[in-house]
């Protein structure tokens, strides 16, 4: 089983929103769409399920071509940002109308409505309307619906989006849970680099309707092959400093900032792209170096401390564990780990991660 | 000061319900007495003149008459109205918001200028006198403000719902009838109920397009003076009951019109 996008394209009038796109999604996998609202990532699942049509290329599952496919006749489930659920039915009707318009039996009916409603805890509130219910049920409700059917493809669109924090985490953690044993492909998109991270299986990064890279998401994230997917990849956003590489020596063009390096690259000009958490306020790694700023924010995030200080004429952002205040205009100094550093050249290609 | 709270709501109530209250007296007096003396409530009470409408088939037949056609627009105005209001919120097509607003313009002529047109049409066709015409010409105001209405309601309805039903594998037909119409009983019961009264009080095109079969109860009301004279209390009695149709739907509907409000298409 794979579902498999070729040549894909979509115009709306003369506004190009999916840029001729090729992506190939294995069976028992899990994909994450990754990329920022406007990426395209909304248009590529509905031509996915077969809700658009694509204005060029072509959609193969199984080896079929399915691009004319209505979607009533492929086998889909999608769930939604906005909490869908129908509001004259109750949560069983909810759950079972997939199944129902099917002609399944109701015995059988009732017994897999039953083991997802017990699978996402909506067992108590199976005789009520969506509308009585808060938002996390009413997603798990919509998932129970999507998960209910034996779909070969289940499209999430960023389906924790809407929820409150605490929930998000929660549900979280219980996602890749809810598709591992079963016997199709996810396609999960989102605009947050943790989901992705959390979730695992593959990625593909998504900028302005083009899919910049796709792979398993661990070797996205370490390796991304250029900077605009290394950007897409990173929130908060990443630190891009200009350097020069002489020898072994690095260092900052803004500032006297030197590291060494045994890349082999030849000597000149190069990007660095340095992650957040990768400047803190203590020494990390073996390799830290010491960078000095000036404070422009500084704001707590649950345990983390996210600083925002200005070196050269650049602003950098740092993210630490822990709580740690400092006062804006103060001067202060920070450690950035040389180790997890990404060079790109002038571009913006990917030359070397040590 | 806040001993006088109650002064302002019950002086307002007083005003509103003075007319009604003097056309109740009136309905319960003989016309002698309407005529003769100034009296604030029966001195004579009698229910002859509802006797009369509910006896006499040249009037009960005027209130027959008036819900057959306002009952028929409602249903052929609603009918039509529903895949208008679901193209206009789902769909983009040339002209589409032109069109929406032209839909409000026919509600800027007066029906006055359509009575010589529809009377000479409906004549030619042969529907001069029937229920028909008059429901088929109170559509000329009723679909165009039930487009507006639903196009409301549906649109607040996100159009995901319409995909998550066929990802579930739903028709159009089945997702429309099954899950979006009861999706929108609300707006639905608001759009029925303004069509409904529309209609009720419309009297220039009911009289015009109609003679002696289809006679609406406001025609048979206007008819001040009859061989016996004057009959104040009979006019009255009629009068009153033409509220009632109206008050028992608005007693179903409250509850929807706040929420029309809110959604601010009504």
């Amino acid at each position: 089983m794979s579902l498999e996008l070729k040549g894909i394209e979509k115009k709306i009038g003369e506004e190009t929103h999916i840029y001729s796109t090729d992506l190939k999604f294995e069976k028992n996998t899990i994909n994450v769409l990754l990329g920022s609202t406007l990426a395209g990532k909304t248009t590529l699942m509905q031509i996915m399920a077969g809700l658009d049509k694509p204005t060029k290329g072509e959609i193969w599952f199984n080896d079929q071509n399915v691009t004319g496919v209505k979607v009533q006749k492929r086998n889909v489930s999608m769930v939604y940002q906005q909490f869908i659920n129908y509001p004259n039915f109750t949560v069983k009707q909810n759950i079972a109308s997939p199944l129902k318009i099917t002609g399944i039996d109701n015995q059988e009916i009732d017994q897999r409505v039953s083991k997802v409603a017990d699978l996402l805890k909506l067992t108590p509130m199976l005789d009520k309307k969506p509308n009585e219910l808060s938002g996390g049920q009413q997603q798990r409700t919509a998932l129970a619906r999507a998960l209910v059917k034996d779909s070969d493809l289940i499209l999430l669109d960023e389906p924790l989006a809407n929820l409150d924090f605490k929930l998000r985490e929660e549900l979280r953690e219980e996602l890749p849970k809810l598709f591992k044993d079963r016997d199709c492909i996810v396609v999960y998109a989102t605009t947050e680099p943790s989901d992705a991270l959390l979730i695992g299986g593959y990625t593909a990064t998504l900028l302005e309707g083009k899919v910049i890279q796709h792979g398993k998401t661990l070797e996205v994230y370490n390796k991304p092959n250029n900077l605009d997917s290394a950007k897409v990849f990173s929130d908060p956003p990443m630190n891009i400093a200009n350097i020069n590489k002489k020898g072994e020596i690095c260092s900052l063009l803004a500032d006297n900032v030197t590291w060494k390096t045994n890349l082999n690259l030849r000597d000149g000009n190069y990007k660095v792209g340095i992650r957040p958490h990768n400047i803190t306020t203590y020494k990390e790694g073996k390799n830290s170096i010491e960078i000095s700023g000036k404070v422009l924010i500084s704001e707590l995030s649950g345990s983390e401390s996210m600083i925002h200080f200005t070196n050269g004429d650049l602003n950098w952002v740092s993210l630490s564990e822990g709580i740690h205040q400092k006062d804006v205009g103060e001067e202060t100094k920070l450690f950035m780990n040389s180790d997890e550093f990404l060079y790109f050249d002038n571009n913006d290609r990917l030359v070397g991660n040590v | 000061m806040k001993k006088f709270k109650w002064l302002v709501p019950t002086i307002y109530i007083i005003f509103l319900m003075l007319p009604i209250y003097w056309l109740l007296n009136m309905s319960f007096k003989t016309t002698t007495e309407i005529i003769n003396t100034y009296t604030l409530w029966p001195q004579e009470f009698t229910l002859d003149n509802y006797k009369k409408i509910f006896t006499d088939s040249t009037w009960y037949t005027g209130y027959l008459n008036s819900i057959y056609y306002v009952v028929l627009n409602t249903f052929i105005s609603v009918a039509a109205a529903l895949p208008a209001a679901y193209a206009f919120s789902r769909y983009k097509f040339l002209g589409d918001k032109h069109l929406f607003f032209w839909l409000l313009t026919n509600r800027m002529a007066p029906p006055a200028v359509f009575a010589l047109p529809f009377f000479q049409f409906y004549s030619s066709v042969n529907l001069f006198d029937t229920h028909v015409a008059v429901a088929l010409s109170h559509c000329l105001f009723n679909i165009p403000l039930a487009v507006w209405i639903l196009e409301g309601f549906m649109s607040s309805v996100p159009k995901e719902l319409d995909e998550t039903a066929y990802v579930d594998g739903y028709s159009f037909w089945k997702f429309f009838f099954k899950i979006f119409i009861p999706t929108i009983t609300a707006g639905i019961g608001i759009t029925m109920f303004f069509c409904f009264m529309f209609s009720w009080v419309e009297l220039l095109l009911a009289k015009t397009l109609t003679a002696v079969a289809a006679k609406p109860i406001a025609a048979t009301m206007t008819r001040t003076a009859s061989t016996s004279g004057y009959e104040l209390g009979l006019l009255a009695a009629a009068g009153s009951l033409t509220i009632v149709p109206g008050a028992i739907v608005i007693y179903f509907v409250r509850n929807y019109i706040a929420k029309g409000f809110a959604l601010g298409r009504v």
